[in-house]
């Protein structure tokens, strides 16, 4: 009960302090044509819904206070007019015809990719998201940022600390940063081809009015054209196992001179990573670099200290196979088991080390890997 | 035939004991403990709902892992779906059906028995994998494959066990009602001189069966895919995760409307009862059960527009879904003009009746938004749909469970509820369930995904409302127990027909409905005098 009367003092103080940014009462108007037309048939159904509620509950209001038996009021005993059954159904149907034209017109024009100039693949994976340019070729993933990860009190014994009260308020963005984010050029109509690697997600950015199921095996599509400059950020919204509520979305929509510059950027640090991983490298390098990738991808199951999660996710620390032979240590990275997600988007260099501080952290005394290795087990 | 059974009727009641409940084949009996079955697993539900609330009270992770709050919203809805609400609907159902249709019993005595005690065995085999190793079910209410199959816990096995003994359960329900309904009924009641609860009751009978089995093959297909190497779901084999949400959805459709008509059948009952005037539009509001029920075997990728759906489709299962309105509002409409210079008493079952009119419709109008395709876009798996589909199933369903408790309780027990306590809980309930979802339509527009257990600081307003709601609604249950037990322990004796307005054939039975209903079947000029509607 201690902790429970903490949570609720805190939530009070919470409130009574103005520590929130705007809350929202509407769905947003957004920054691409689609999702302008989305808000106008959400208003324009949303006011018919009013219209009609003030009629049918006014009526029903009125028959509550005028017709009671306590006012003297007196049962009529009519009960059938085949006039007015047929009138309330036919006025409905044109109704309904009325929101079905424009209706029909948006979602024909959302479905059609086909103007695109330029795709992006976005590949769901439990828990982050994977965007590659196929034609730029560039490909990074894009995890929950750690200023969000660290505030979470994921951990019940945390509570003692405190964290829970200072944790959420005191980031910027909590829970919609992520360590790399994704980015557009503005006024470009871009074609996104949504797949997944695991279980199905959702991509989901309100102001694009984009969202998509990742299913795993298929390959969806969906557009944009962003009228404006700016941040926009979203989430999976499909449940997606453990972590569906921690694998945010964050978009940099930048001029198109910008995105050039940027494409140039990624593209030269995209060479230096495949030069990188052909080199031979120390026991330390591997470790500081596996050290970071660990916490990126594996600390959300396997934990900071490599105490997993057993019997759902396995401890590393101790486990067999991190002290064991290194292939088949690469093998489960590199194609997953059972729960277990295939890694094998992340880079040569990306997988040495973190096998190499997976085998030699917690404890563990296997052997190194290098970027070498992992090329050839592919 | 008929003295033979009235002569055997006066040698016994019911046996003494417990063994009256596990051995009972009385309609009456078993429609009982349908009742506090659901009522238990409300509960339980609701505790359920407590912890999750508990959880989203404030940003940050504070007292659960994302695991386990996984786990309670995925049995949350499990539990109230099959648990709670169809349970309650057969109890009803069982207590009612042979009363209102003059016939002594239903037509399958055993296989009631048979029916009502598998649910708490697949009931507590469902609750039971909470103390699994790797914990319940965490794929929430509608699991997903492949998350519910490669991706699941040990526990699915039991889930799938106990989803198809639920199945049975519900199809031997739904068979013994419609036997009932055809075969028992009294030979002077024509099909339209049929109450509108067991009309409402008969059409959902047939989705029951259509729809429960398409539920058992799916969890069947899953099953094969996690322990015998089939692939139905996983396209690495050559199957297909799209494939079980249409699956899913043919039944879950279906699904959405077992659990709504027979609300609209209590309805029907207690809006003319407390206005003093036939229903308006008897005919109508069967035919309009009727179509909704027919329409909601062709809508059921509605929940779908998301998936990668041709357009063609698309364009298709909005258009059907948009017609379902039309019958809907019909019964709105029918409802109102019946209340329309009635003259109006407000007891306990009427103020929860209209209230569902009113709630109900709310939860319609957000309904019709969600169909049109273009705009599910931003709505679709948001708190948007969370308080869409609580105001359906809580001030819909449940609230038409309640109206009818209150209803027939006097029937039930030959004993008067406290009116004034029951009309302090309804004011209690009515505002507190408004507090706990309407934020979330807020909460959905403004972007917060639905089953997650943390989120971002926009959304901790509403929630927090929302959260005080979600407690107050919840106490609100103990107030509800302590009238039910008040009534039955201390309630004041009800007259044969407690309700001035009252019409059917039930309150033609003594205050406290004798065990075997009619022994012999009422006369032509009783049905008629009887009838709601003409």
């Amino acid at each position: 009960m201690g902790k429970l009367s903490k949570v609720i003092a805190s939530s009070i103080a919470l409130l009574s302090t103005a520590v929130f940014s705007e809350y929202g009462l509407n769905m947003t108007e957004g920054v691409t044509s689609i999702s302008h037309d989305i808000y106008d048939l959400h208003m324009m159904v949303f006011w018919v819904c009013v219209v009609i509620a003030a009629i049918v509950f006014g009526a029903m209001f009125y028959s509550v206070f005028a017709h009671r038996k306590s006012k003297g009021a007196v049962a009529a005993q009519f009960h059938e007019s085949t006039k007015a059954e047929i009138l309330w159904t036919l006025v409905p149907v044109v109704i309904l015809v009325g929101m079905a034209i424009p209706a029909s017109k948006t979602l024909i024009d959302l479905e059609d990719t086909s103007k695109a100039e330029m795709t992006v693949k976005v590949t769901g994976h439990q828990w982050k998201w994977q965007y590659d340019y196929p034609k730029e070729g560039i490909s990074f993933i894009s995890n929950l940022a750690k200023t969000s990860k660290d505030s979470v009190a994921s951990d019940i014994d945390n509570l003692s600390n405190e964290n829970y009260k200072t944790g959420a308020t005191s980031v910027d963005n909590y829970l919609l940063e992520v360590d790399k984010r994704l980015v557009l050029p503005v006024d470009t109509s871009i074609r996104f081809l949504i797949t997944s690697n695991d279980v199905i997600h959702n991509w989901w950015v309100l102001d694009f009015g984009v969202k998509q199921d990742a299913n795993p095996g298929f390959i969806n599509d969906a557009w944009a054209k962003v009228d404006k400059i700016g941040t926009y950020r979203g989430q999976c919204a499909e449940l997606c196992g453990k972590d569906h509520g921690f694998m945010p979305i964050v978009v940099d929509v930048v001029s198109k001179a910008d995105y050039a510059k940027w494409v140039e950027k990624e593209q030269a640090s995209a060479a230096a990573a495949i030069a990188s991983a052909t080199q031979v490298w120390s026991k330390a390098d591997l470790m500081s670099k596996g050290k970071k990738v660990y916490e990126s991808n594996c600390a959300g199951c396997h934990k900071m200290d490599g105490s997993g999660m057993p019997p759902i996710f396995p401890a590393i620390k101790d486990s067999a196979i991190a002290n064991g032979i290194a292939s088949e240590h690469m093998a489960i990275v590199l194609h997953g088991k059972a729960g277990m997600p295939t890694f094998k988007m992340l880079g040569d260099a990306d997988l040495a080390s973190v096998i190499t501080y997976e085998r030699n952290a917690f404890g563990n005394t296997g052997s190194v890997v290098q970027p070498s290795d992992v090329k050839s087990a592919r | 035939m008929t003295t033979a059974t009235a002569s055997h009727d006066t040698h016994h009641g019911p046996e003494k004991g417990l063994m009256r409940w596990v051995k009972t084949t009385n309609h009456k009996d078993i429609g009982t403990l349908y009742l506090w079955f659901a009522f238990s697993m409300l509960l339980i539900g609701g505790a359920l709902a407590m912890g999750i609330r508990m959880e989203l009270l404030q940003p940050g992770l504070q007292l659960m892992e994302p695991q386990f709050f996984n786990q309670l919203t995925t049995m949350h809805g499990l539990i109230m779906v099959f648990g709670a609400i169809m349970p309650a609907f057969v109890g009803l159902g069982n207590w009612l059906i042979p009363m209102m249709v003059g016939a002594p019993d239903m037509a399958l005595p055993r296989m009631n028995n048979w029916s009502f005690w598998i649910l708490p065995f697949a009931g507590g085999l469902l609750l039971s994998t909470f103390f699994m190793e790797g914990g319940a079910p965490a794929f929430g209410w509608t699991f997903y494959a492949p998350l519910s199959t490669t991706f699941a816990p040990d526990s699915t096995d039991f889930f799938i066990f106990a989803v198809h003994l639920l199945g049975f359960s519900s199809i031997m329900g739904a068979i013994n009602i419609i036997a009932t309904v055809l075969n028992m009924r009294a030979p002077a009641m024509k099909l339209m001189d049929m109450p509108l609860f067991v009309w409402t009751w008969l059409i959902t009978s047939f989705l029951l069966i259509g729809a429960m089995p398409v539920l058992a093959g799916a969890v069947t297909m899953m099953l094969t895919d996690r322990n015998f190497g089939t692939a139905f779901f996983d396209a690495t084999g050559g199957g297909d995760p799209v494939m079980f949400q249409h699956i899913f959805w043919f039944f879950g459709h279906p699904e959405v409307y077992i659990m709504i008509l027979p609300a609209f059948g209590v309805v029907s009952h207690i809006i003319p009862t407390f206005s003093r005037k036939p229903l308006f539009g008897y005919s109508s509001m069967v035919y309009a059960t009727a179509s909704i029920a027919f329409l909601s075997y062709i809508v059921w990728a509605h929940h779908m527009f998301l998936t990668g759906m041709p357009v063609a489709g698309e364009l298709y299962f909005m258009y059907a879904t948009m017609l379902i309105a039309v019958p809907t509002g019909v019964k709105v409409f029918n409802w109102i003009s019946t209340m329309w210079r009635g003259s109006m008493t407000f007891e306990t079952p009427m103020l929860w009746a209209i209230s569902f009119v009113f709630l109900f419709t709310i939860g319609g109008f957000s309904g019709l938004m969600l169909g049109i395709a273009p705009a599910d876009i931003q709505y679709h798996d948001t708190y948007f749909v969370v308080a869409h589909f609580h105001y359906v199933l809580v001030t819909g369903a449940l609230w038409s469970i309640i109206a009818a408790t209150f209803y027939w309780l006097p029937k039930w027990t030959g004993k008067m509820y406290n009116e004034s306590l029951a009309k302090i809980h309804f004011w209690w309930a009515v505002i507190s369930v408004n507090v706990l979802f309407f934020p979330q339509h807020f909460l959905g527009l403004a972007g917060m995904p639905r089953r997650i257990p943390d989120y971002s600081l926009q959304f901790a307003d509403f929630n927090f409302i929302s959260s005080i709601g979600g407690f107050a609604f919840g106490a609100s249950f103990i107030l509800f127990t302590y009238i039910v037990f008040d009534c039955i322990r201390n309630g004041k004796p009800a007259a044969a027909r407690p309700w001035e307005g009252a019409k059917g054939l039930e309150w033609t039975l003594a205050p406290k409905a004798q065990y075997h209903s009619f022994n012999t079947p009422p006369s032509r000029e009783l049905i008629e005098s009887e009838s709601q509607h003409s």
